[in-house]
């Protein structure tokens, strides 16, 4: 078998597709790291930005979808070109939805400010950290075709679950002492929901990738 | 197992052009075979009615069966085997004959129908090919006078008048545009109910689309052959993975 020296055009917008969607992930996780450091921090500038910044993950959205469905029928790819395209179309959702979740938690986190703080924030950053290493391992596995680090992300996703039913317990518990934490404690309730749905995405990704890279589907543990 | 070949190994004189290819064809199925032009493809196709036995200096080892039945085995009558399995060729070749005769052709030589029972096996088998509502008014003008599509069509009524089993075609529709290539396309997906079909195609959508199974050789060698959907989106083999998403071929 030979090498053709000439990189195909195909293959060169095979390359592009992938650099958007990286691009697409940083502004991510870019947002949903601005999004934790304004509630931690009571920034409300932070606050601010998350809200009226969505327009260019929101664009990126479109034209990545669009590059899909552009080379789905102009090349009609096969087997790993194939996985690689419906994976794309697949992380390319997942990663919008993840820009949506930090609008959210920037929302929760401003009404939360209005309130008197409930606790001291513990459990919620370390959630958030969790899930931000999900998401950054996730697309770092789409980076390098890796499906030990993307089995790595899937591994994690029980470990924000229990805190997210850790945090809802704590908040219950202040809640059914002090009426008047419940305002607050809802919206801490909320924002750990947000960050474990980010964990969620971050899983599909990771699955995602495993399907793109070994043409396994670990979804819904079907493997076991 | 319709076909079944075991070890099968092909040579033109000193040059081998199969080597030693084991594959199983069920019953009412189509197989698809896809590979760079020289993998032995056509030629491998061609031993499944001894099409090849016409090429001088050619040899055959290992088995090739039908039903059970040794194709290469000492006292195989090729006439009847080939009247079993049909072939339909990559360049549409009536003969300079009427539409009508060019079905009947075959029907007649074998003395296998005459009179009104000819002509209604004529029918049947143009009615088979998807081409009976074009030519029923005009049976009798020259086949030559047909379109490409309608000529590749009335190659198949020709194969199928003689009631065959199996059905070869190399490249049925490389020659043909995409109306008559759907057509075409269409009919082998309806023909597989009564038939067992097995082509050769350069295009691998036209695989992926038609074919229940695919199997792709390489320097004469057959690399891999399994369901044509997983073939498509995760085939077993790097070659065959190469192979179908362009990179080397």
């Amino acid at each position: 078998m030979t090498t053709d020296p000439h990189v195909p055009h195909f293959q060169e917008e095979l390359d592009q597709l992938k650099t958007r969607l990286l691009t697409m992930g940083g502004l991510a996780e870019d947002r949903v790291r601005i999004a934790v450091l304004a509630l931690v921090e009571g920034d409300h500038a932070a606050v601010e930005r998350v809200l009226t910044g969505d327009e260019a993950i929101n664009q990126l959205h479109i034209e990545i979808d669009d590059r899909c469905v552009k080379l789905l029928a102009l090349h009609q790819p096969m087997a790993v070109d194939l996985r690689a395209i419906v994976s794309a179309v697949k992380i390319n959702s997942d990663l919008e939805r993840v820009g949506d979740l930090a609008v959210n938690i920037a929302e929760a986190a401003s009404r939360y400010f209005t309130h008197p703080p409930v606790k001291p924030l513990i459990d919620i950053p370390r959630m958030a950290l969790i899930a931000q290493e999900m998401l950054h391992d996730a697309l770092d596995a789409y980076v390098r075709r890796d499906v030990s680090t993307a089995s790595g992300v899937l591994d994690r996703d029980d470990e924000l679950d229990a805190l997210k039913t850790l945090v809802f317990k704590e908040l219950l518990g202040y809640m059914q002492r002090d009426k008047a934490t419940v305002a607050a404690s809802l919206d801490l309730i909320l924002i750990s929901r947000h960050l474990e749905r980010i964990g969620d995405h971050a899983t599909n990704i990771a699955e995602d990738v495993i399907f793109m890279v070994s043409a396994r589907d670990v979804r819904h543990k079907l493997e076991e | 197992m319709k076909i079944s070949v075991e070890h099968l190994n092909f040579f033109y004189g000193a040059k081998r052009a199969l080597t030693d290819i084991s594959m199983e064809m069920r019953a009412n199925t189509v197989t698809a075979f896809i590979g760079p032009s020289g993998c032995g493809k056509s030629t491998f196709l061609r031993t499944l009615n001894r099409m090849n036995d016409i090429i001088p200096g050619t040899r055959v080892e290992g088995s090739v069966r039908i039903d059970g039945q040794d194709l290469y085995a000492p006292g195989t009558d090729a006439v009847l085997l080939r009247r079993k399995v049909g072939m339909v060729f990559q360049k549409s070749n009536p003969f300079p004959k009427s539409i009508f005769e060019n079905v009947a052709y075959g029907l007649r030589i074998n003395g296998m129908a005459k009179g009104r029972e000819l002509a209604a096996q004529v029918e049947a088998s143009l009615k088979s090919a998807a081409l009976w509502d074009e030519v029923k008014d005009r049976l009798h003008e020259p086949a030559m006078a047909l379109s490409g599509g309608q000529q590749q069509r009335l190659c198949i009524a020709r194969a199928l008048a003689v009631r065959p089993e199996v059905l070869l075609m190399d490249e049925p529709a490389s020659a043909l545009d995409p109306m008559a290539t759907q057509r075409i396309e269409e009919l082998i997906y309806v023909l597989k109910k009564d038939y067992t079909i097995v082509i050769v195609t350069h295009n691998m959508q036209q695989a992926a689309r038609v074919s229940d199974t695919t199997a792709f050789f390489w320097l004469g060698k057959m690399v891999e052959h399994g369901p044509t959907p997983s073939m498509f989106t995760s085939p077993a083999e790097k070659l065959t993975e190469d192979y179908i998403t362009g990179r080397f071929g």
